[in-house]
């Protein structure tokens, strides 16, 4: 595998049919690989039936299927026991779960600890809790570079903090989180520890246990499989102690006029019917990932962030947004160009095929943090290669004369 | 890239550039404050209203050549209408982006929002600024009622 040609990109139905198209959006959804696809097609037109009710050979056919992704999704975590992996509808309803099912435990005056670089989904739940709660909300600042700045740790957190919510990777800048660091203070408090892995799993299998954390969420239109599932894993005995979030069918032990009992986990966080073929399809994704070479991956992907960044440094007022170029980042790159609008540059950039992302990315308070209001972003996915940099570089610099 | 279809006419760009209107009122009758969810922009409006005309306007835009394109023609054309008046070309500019629908009668310089059709993402961008003028001129009228 080199930079210049991206075999992979083969491997998905839509970039196969467009490959005109220069996909450079794949932090807000990555494309859907055909493993994927093609899994939920074979599921709804030979399995599709309701999970864990029926008896029929249809309906077991559908319980094999879900429990079979249940089991991919936690390899792909490596998590303890299958029975930690809840599907959900993404990582916002995964985040959502624990701000109700774990901040249901908290009390007015217990902590919870965010950081200013998170994702809405990780920062607007937990507002929502201290309102019902009480609770106070703390935030760990980021560097001029959009990166968590630890150095503010230990005044930030004490035995008063129930839980420490962080990105494992920003949405905007591409900085990872140092979640050693993280855990290793959570750990002296007694707090645990929730990772929001929206953008880590797009680059390769994780390590739950090896993390040290204690909740991980997930969606699946991040890591190449279909929208509308997501995974939260939560370890197992922190899960058997925590309340229901969504109540109804499917997670109940026993329904009486006087008291409900709660079936065990994950069923006890899986209401209603599931997201069943799209469990599936994302299992396939997985599984898929799990093939790769993701040191070979990984390389070529910093290779081709390099030549963007390199390239956009020669262009005069842009200012590039997160860690200094010499850092290790996840492929996403962001930046502003002074006196034109993120919506006005991407406009232009879709002219010319190229699709990226510009607005707030769902992350004012990381802006803020920052000083910009908006910022285009572009976010290189293992389909990607280098022909698209070189066409986004060209791509600006028509935008630069058509704007001007 | 072909002028006439182009978003990013000429016309859009001076009227951004010239943001007619900039600026704040020291005697404003009502104010509105708007935002973009989609990208943060943010529209401050500030009107002057007598006997139910706008006789003031003013705004602060931050926000892209559409938006501030937008709110540049309101501050060059609302002077002198009524809310039922700015409702109807507010109506009319929705038709233009929804249905290509026709100008409205003495705002020629809609027009140049004609090829944003093709953008529904972008309608938000170029509607934001008349509904901080409406809303502005709500808060006027309740203030008048309310005396």
């Amino acid at each position: 595998m080199n930079s210049k040609a991206a075999p992979l990109r083969d491997e998905f139905p839509l970039l196969a049919a467009a490959p005109e198209l220069r996909y450079l959006d794949s932090a807000a959804t990555a494309q859907i690989h055909r493993s994927a696809l093609d899994a939920v097609v074979r599921h709804e037109t030979t399995r599709r039936a309701n999970v864990l009710r029926g008896t029929y050979r249809l309906a077991e056919a559908a319980d094999i299927a879900y429990a079979q992704a249940r089991q991919t999704a936690a390899r792909f975590l490596n998590a303890g026991s299958t029975d930690e992996i809840i599907f959900t509808s993404g990582a916002t309803a995964s985040l959502n779960l624990v701000a109700h099912a774990f901040g249901n435990t908290l009390k007015a005056g217990d902590r919870v600890l965010i950081s200013l670089a998170e994702h809405h989904s990780n920062f607007v739940p937990w507002q929502m809790l201290r309102e019902r709660t009480g609770i106070e909300l703390n935030f760990i600042p980021v560097t001029s570079g959009g990166e968590l700045d630890l150095v503010a740790l230990p005044r930030l957190i004490d035995a008063r903090t129930r839980l420490v919510a962080v990105t494992q990777c920003s949405n905007v800048t591409g900085a990872w989180t140092d979640v050693a660091a993280i855990v290793a203070a959570a750990r002296e408090v007694g707090a645990r520890v929730l990772l929001d892995g929206a953008q880590g799993v797009q680059h390769g299998p994780q390590d739950v246990q090896a993390l040290g954390v204690d909740f991980y969420a997930f969606s699946g239109h991040k890591c190449f499989g279909p929208g509308g599932v997501g995974v939260l894993w939560g370890r197992g005995e922190l899960l058997a102690k925590l309340p229901p979030f969504l109540t109804g069918g499917g997670m109940i032990a026993s329904v009486t006029p006087q008291a409900t009992t709660w079936a065990l986990p994950p069923q006890r966080f899986e209401a209603g019917t599931p997201p069943i073929a799209q469990a599936v399809g994302l299992a396939a994704a997985l599984d898929w990932m799990m093939t790769l070479d993701w040191q070979q991956i990984h390389a070529r992907e910093s290779r081709l962030c390099e030549l963007l960044i390199e390239g956009l440094q020669r262009i005069p007022t842009l200012r590039l947004l997160g860690p200094a170029p010499s850092a290790a980042r996840a492929p996403i790159v962001s930046f502003e160009i002074s006196g034109l609008h993120p919506h006005d540059i991407c406009q232009v950039l879709d002219a010319h095929q190229l699709a990226l992302r510009g607005g707030h990315h769902c992350a004012q308070p990381l802006l803020a943090a920052l000083g910009v209001e908006a910022c285009t972003r572009a976010s290189i996915a293992l389909y990607n290669d280098e022909s698209d940099v070189l066409a986004l570089l060209d791509g600006l610099t028509f935008a630069l004369k058509e704007l001007r | 890239m072909n002028e006439g279809n182009s978003l990013y006419q000429d016309a859009i760009k001076q009227f951004a550039r010239a943001a007619h209107g900039h600026g704040q009122l020291a005697a404003a009758t009502g104010e509105a404050k708007l935002d973009n969810p989609l990208c943060g922009d943010r529209v401050r409006m500030q009107v002057a209203v007598a006997s139910g005309c706008v006789t003031a306007i003013a705004h602060e835009t931050r926000g892209c050549l559409l938006c501030r394109a937008a709110a540049s023609v309101i501050g060059l054309q609302a002077v002198g209408h009524d809310a039922n008046g700015i409702k109807a070309v507010a109506h009319d500019l929705e038709s233009i982006l929804h249905e290509g629908g026709p100008v409205a009668p003495g705002w020629p310089e809609l027009s140049m929002f004609g090829p944003a059709r093709g953008y529904p993402s972008r309608h938000g961008c170029v509607l934001l600024p008349f509904r901080a003028l409406l809303a502005a001129m709500a808060e006027s009228e309740m203030k008048h009622v309310q005396g």
